[in-house]
């Protein structure tokens, strides 16, 4: 046993002496009440731990127990639904044991291990199998297929020797045995700093569809594709996050809510149960892991929650699904770099970051992207697409965080307080916002949306760019200089912002609008905007066009069920081509 | 938190060096971190600490009542052998406490039910229910826009000179939930003057709440380092009370600014790497560890409310108080000075305001089925009557459609009418009502905000034209 002793405490960081042999990132037990730490740093016989749990109470000299493994989470049937802390401590059972505060030197396991599971195997005695490769299924909640794969660290193919029957079983029982004795359970683990391997990365080209019109539509991005949502507080990042948790069409969500509120995750444990997936009509939850730290919980685990959640994203992907993760807040995480980097007394960086802030996240973003699976046989891809949450101070987009984030990610989905504060939601600055993978998706939105879908978009991106040119000449001269020509342009980019742009997180219908529902939308404004130009052209005025009564139909599309969206919208159509036709030259 | 007992707590005379609030010992043998120290001056003076770092060589102390008068050779300092605690009891209602929890209104000492540390424990998150019930402040520019619910953490931003104190206070004396149910409060005041502390303890003998209240009091010339303890005791007193007693609190925390100075000055005496404008990196995680302790647990009766008081340096809302506040609370309410000078009370300036479990709190059933709408259409008419203000001064009112008029017109009223109410405690119903009269002065056509169904229920018909 590797064993040393406490020779400095200084918030979340301790140093061990005497504890020669020890090597980086393996987790110890940190003095008499056992705290889970891990070891960042190493300098002869000394090592400098990071300390999950607060650490009031250690005393100079106690022990400190190498457990000579790197922090590691367990991966198996049973994370769906769970809700963990950030090194994947279950918080039900925490809860159930310890009581509603969280206490410390809890000890819990991850999954289940009593628990019995059907497994169906999907090999049989004789088979070659490698690494990855699915051995059985396990069917989760009644309808998701858990695959079970063998873990990734064989170093050639293996016969196998010996498979269990179809029928119950607990993760820890040997399902599957190879011809070098390696027995295969349902539970497997891995450790979170190390990304899982897989056979090689893809482009992605299918679109991360979100049921959002500012997304799908204006700035869409791939599946597998990342995305950063900077904002000052409230301006919209948790709502957005749980919406895009709500309505992706991911098959799997991870939900890391690294170092926020913890009313935040009771909402989701709450609402999530609740809803369902408008695809699949299974309750939301169901496809759901938490994984919660929040700001008052110990801020190393925080640091660990991100790696513990990309690496519960890992291993779904691994099986042949497409995960998202969701991380609410990157800057959080960041933070607790910092915090812990200062005790070390390194070298601060920027605004005091550590100087490998880049380097970290950069390597985190990296373990996103669409996959060709590891497997011998049946190849399957998967996907993890990152939509990650950036909270500047003072909500200054030139802080490093922001800054770094966005030299990595391939979306930049910009907050903007001023249309908070005037509930514009969501709240996403559509001049400032960009997205690198409009042209990977377009083939798919050409084909199943519409053969028109790019001119739409572009014309009313280039319109609301107008507008703001259109604007400034507004506030030096008044809305009056302006020629018929141009007061329709700010008479439309009113309409699309309100009535497409805008849409409310908690509206019954609108909260999710399908990608057909958002191009007939858009087709109406757009559509409306070429008949009036035509109209002022033949000295129509604006007067007599807003006063028709269509406006209030184009202002309530929002509300028109899904089902019945591309009826209404293409009758809706032709009614303004008709009504703005019929208006005479007074 | 430390589950260990020392059966003799250790003495010291080694004192080594001290630097601002901090002393540093040299020979300190099984001391644990975090633990509370007791040191004696050579003048007999009793002064207390706790430790912030220790290695084999050294410990450092940070002195709550400052280090003044600390020497190296007569001073001994005593390790209690535990964390900061607090004796906690239903019968401190009614008392006056100085920032540690000693009684100061020379009544008798209080008879602990429990001893609890003053740190806590953060509520596992599957724990927490979700704060739903609704609290009628009497406030419309809160009521019925940015609402208040029971176990919510709400900040108000208030400027140096502004009443915040007076919000308070109206607030204390009007909330109401519709169970009917009172509220116990637990007031912490860091660095207040005398003045503004009895300005509240007048206004709860006034208002006959004096016997529910807890009054902590840390005064702008008691020891600063002090103020970074009364937070905590408050909130263990409130947690006492709310989850063991199974009372509805009202947290009371002002001023959040001067806490976080005396934070900053600990950061600063151990010469930490400064985070922005010199206030510690870590202050972020330090303020959840208060802000945190609101809400309400599955299977109790009780709830934590906190009302927050913060001044904002400057009136910057970007500074990192009030920045990192908004980051953690569940929104905020911003005083504007602009609002003061033209006399309207409660000067609360709407477009920066949030409350985000408000969703939880209001419609049908427990506000009325029209708040959601009303109240974005609310703030959606009172944005552009501001943006509109601007433009007006450039251009003048003439260059301007009937319908952005009707925006200026909107938003002048607003602020005179909604917002301004002064002492008048408001219904929800009058607050929902006054709203729909403000925006019946628009065509339907306008009312985007609000359901069709609701224009024809609420909308005040004799405005129409
Ligand atoms: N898409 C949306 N629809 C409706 N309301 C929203 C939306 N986005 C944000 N909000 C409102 O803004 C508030 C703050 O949003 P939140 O996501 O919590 O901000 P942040 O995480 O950036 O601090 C929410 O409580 C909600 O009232
Ligand atoms: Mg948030």
């Amino acid at each position: 046993m590797l064993k040393g002793k406490i020779s400095k405490i200084s918030g979340p960081v301790v140093i061990a002496k005497e504890i020669a042999g020890a090597r980086m990132y393996d987790v110890v037990k940190v003095g008499d009440m056992s705290l889970i730490g891990e070891i960042i740093r190493l300098e002869g016989d000394k090592a400098t731990i990071q300390v999950y749990e607060d650490t009031s109470g250690l005393i100079v000299g106690e022990p400190v127990i190498s457990t000579e493994q790197p922090l590691k989470i367990e991966l198996g049937p049973g994370l769906l639904t769970s809700i963990y802390d950030g090194i994947q401590r279950p918080l039900p059972e925490i809860a159930k044991k310890y009581g509603e505060f969280i206490t410390r030197g809890v000890n819990v396991t991850a999954l289940d291990a009593d628990k019995k599971w059907l497994f169906e195997p999907k090999i049989s005695v004789g088979d070659e199998i490698g690494n990855g490769d699915i051995v059985g299924i396990v069917v989760e909640n009644g309808t998701f297929e858990h695959r079970i794969m063998v873990p990734p660290t064989l170093n050639k193919l293996h016969k196998v020797t010996k498979v269990a029957k179809k029928g119950e079983y607990t993760i820890t029982d040997t399902i599957v045995t190879l011809d070098n004795n390696v027995e295969i359970k349902m539970k497997q683990e891995w450790p979170v700093r190390i990304a899982r391997p897989f056979k090689k990365k893809l482009d992605p080209d299918l679109p991360f569809l979100t049921g959002m019109r500012i997304f799908d539509t204006f700035f869409p991005i791939a599946k597998g594709g990342n995305a950063i949502i900077p904002g000052p507080f409230g301006s919209g990042k948790t709502v957005t996050q749980q919406s895009l948790a709500k309505w992706a069409d991911a098959d799997i969500i991870v939900y890391v809510g690294c170092g926020e509120r913890g009313n935040e995750m009771t909402e989701v444990l709450v609402e999530f149960p609740q809803l369902v997936d408008p695809k699949t009509g299974i309750p939301l939850m169901q496809r759901t892991i938490l994984v919660a730290n929040t700001s008052n919980m110990p801020v190393a685990a925080r640091e660990a929650s991100i790696y513990t959640g990309i690496t519960l994203a890992e291993y779904f992907r691994d099986m042949g699904y497409d995960v998202a993760m969701m991380a609410d807040s990157t800057s959080r995480w960041g933070e607790a770099l910092r915090e812990v980097s200062g005790r070390l007394e390194e070298m601060p960086g920027e605004e005091g970051y550590p100087a490998y802030l880049a380097t970290r996240l950069a390597n985190f973003y990296e373990r996103s992207g669409r996959t060709m699976c590891l497997a011998s046989k049946h190849e399957r891809t998967g996907s993890i697409t990152v939509v990650g949450a950036v909270s500047p101070p003072g909500g200054d987009f030139s802080e490093p965080m922001t800054q770094n984030s966005l030299r990595i990610s391939g979306a930049f989905w910009a907050l903007d307080a001023s249309l908070a504060h005037r509930r514009h939601f969501p709240a996403i600055n559509w001049i400032k916002s960009y997205t690198l993978y409009v042209d990977q998706v377009l083939n798919w939105y050409l084909t199943n949306v519409g053969a028109d879908w790019k001119e739409l978009r572009d014309k009313a991106m280039f319109l609301l760019q107008k507008e703001v040119e259109l604007q400034e000449i507004v506030q030096l001269v008044g809305p009056d200089a302006l020629p018929e020509t141009e007061k329709i342009i700010l008479e439309v980019t009113k309409i699309i912002r309100e009535d497409f742009l805008q849409q409310f997180a908690f509206h019954d219908i609108d909260a999710y609008c399908s990608p057909k529902k958002q191009y007939w939308m858009l087709k109406v404004i757009i559509n409306y905007y070429n008949a009036i130009a035509q109209a002022v052209e033949r000295g129509v005025t604006l007067q007599q066009i807003s006063s028709l009564p269509i406006k209030n139909e184009i202002a309530r599309m929002k509300e028109i069920p899904l089902d019945k969206a591309v009826e209404v919208l293409t009758h809706l159509a032709d009614k303004i081509n008709n009504e703005i036709v019929a208006l005479e030259v007074l | 938190m430390s589950n260990k007992i020392k059966l003799v707590s250790s003495e010291y005379r080694t004192v080594n060096y001290v630097t601002g609030p901090l002393v540093f010992l040299k020979g300190i043998k099984g001391v644990s971190y975090g633990e509370m120290v007791e040191i004696t001056l050579p003048d007999g003076k009793v002064r207390n600490g706790q430790v912030l770092e220790i290695s084999e060589e050294m410990a450092c102390v940070q002195i709550f009542e400052g280090t003044q008068g600390i020497d190296a050779d007569k001073t001994t300092v005593k390790f209690k052998g535990e964390v900061a605690k607090i004796g906690v009891s239903v019968d401190m209602m009614g008392r006056v406490l100085n920032g540690f929890g000693k009684p100061i209104d020379g009544g008798p000492e209080i008879i602990p039910d429990e001893m609890l540390e003053i740190a806590g424990s953060p509520i596992n998150p599957y724990s927490r229910a979700e704060p739903r019930d609704f609290i009628q402040t009497g406030i419309s520019a809160i009521d019925g826009l940015n609402t208040l619910v029971r176990g919510q953490k709400l900040p108000i931003f208030s400027g140096s000179g502004l009443p915040a104190n007076e919000l308070i206070a109206q607030i204390i004396q009007q909330a109401k939930v519709k169970s009917g149910e009172e509220f116990a409060i637990v007031f912490g005041a860091m660095g207040i003057t005398n003045r503004e502390a009895s300005f509240f303890q007048k206004n709860f003998e006034q208002t006959g709440a004096l016997q529910k209240v807890v009054f902590f009091l840390n005064l702008a010339d008691d020891p600063t380092i002090e103020r970074i303890v009364t937070p905590r005791c408050a909130l263990t007193v409130a947690e006492y009370l709310a989850f063991k007693q199974d009372m509805q609190v009202l947290v009371i925390l002002t001023d959040m600014t001067n806490y976080c100075e005396a934070l900053r000055e600990i950061s600063t005496a151990r010469e930490e790497v400064p985070g922005r404008r010199g206030y510690p990196g870590y202050m972020y995680t330090d303020l959840s560890t208060i802000y945190e302790r609101a809400g309400r647990i599955k299977g109790k009766k009780g709830s934590i409310t906190q009302l927050v008081i913060l001044t904002m340096p400057d009136d910057d809302i970007t500074h990192p108080i009030p920045d990192l506040t908004g980051y953690i609370t569940e929104g905020q309410i911003v005083l504007s000075r602009s609002l003061f000078r033209r006399g309207v009370f409660p000067p609360i300036d709407v477009l920066p305001c949030l409350s985000r479990l408000m969703n939880m709190g209001i419609g049908d059933g427990k506000t009325r089925e029209d708040h959601r709408g009303i109240a974005n259409q609310l703030y959606a008419s009172y944005a552009q009557g501001r943006d509109l203000r601007r433009l007006v001064a450039i251009v003048g009112e003439e260059a301007l459609s009937e319908l952005d008029r009707k925006h200026l017109k909107f938003a002048d009223d607003f602020e005179k009418f909604f917002i301004s109410q002064g002492n008048e405690d408001r219904t929800i119903e009058q607050t929902l009502d006054m709203g729909w009269e403000l925006v019946s002065a628009y065509p339907d056509g306008e009312l985007k905000q609000v359901k069709k169904e609701h224009i024809a229920k609420y909308r005040v018909k004799t405005k129409t034209e």
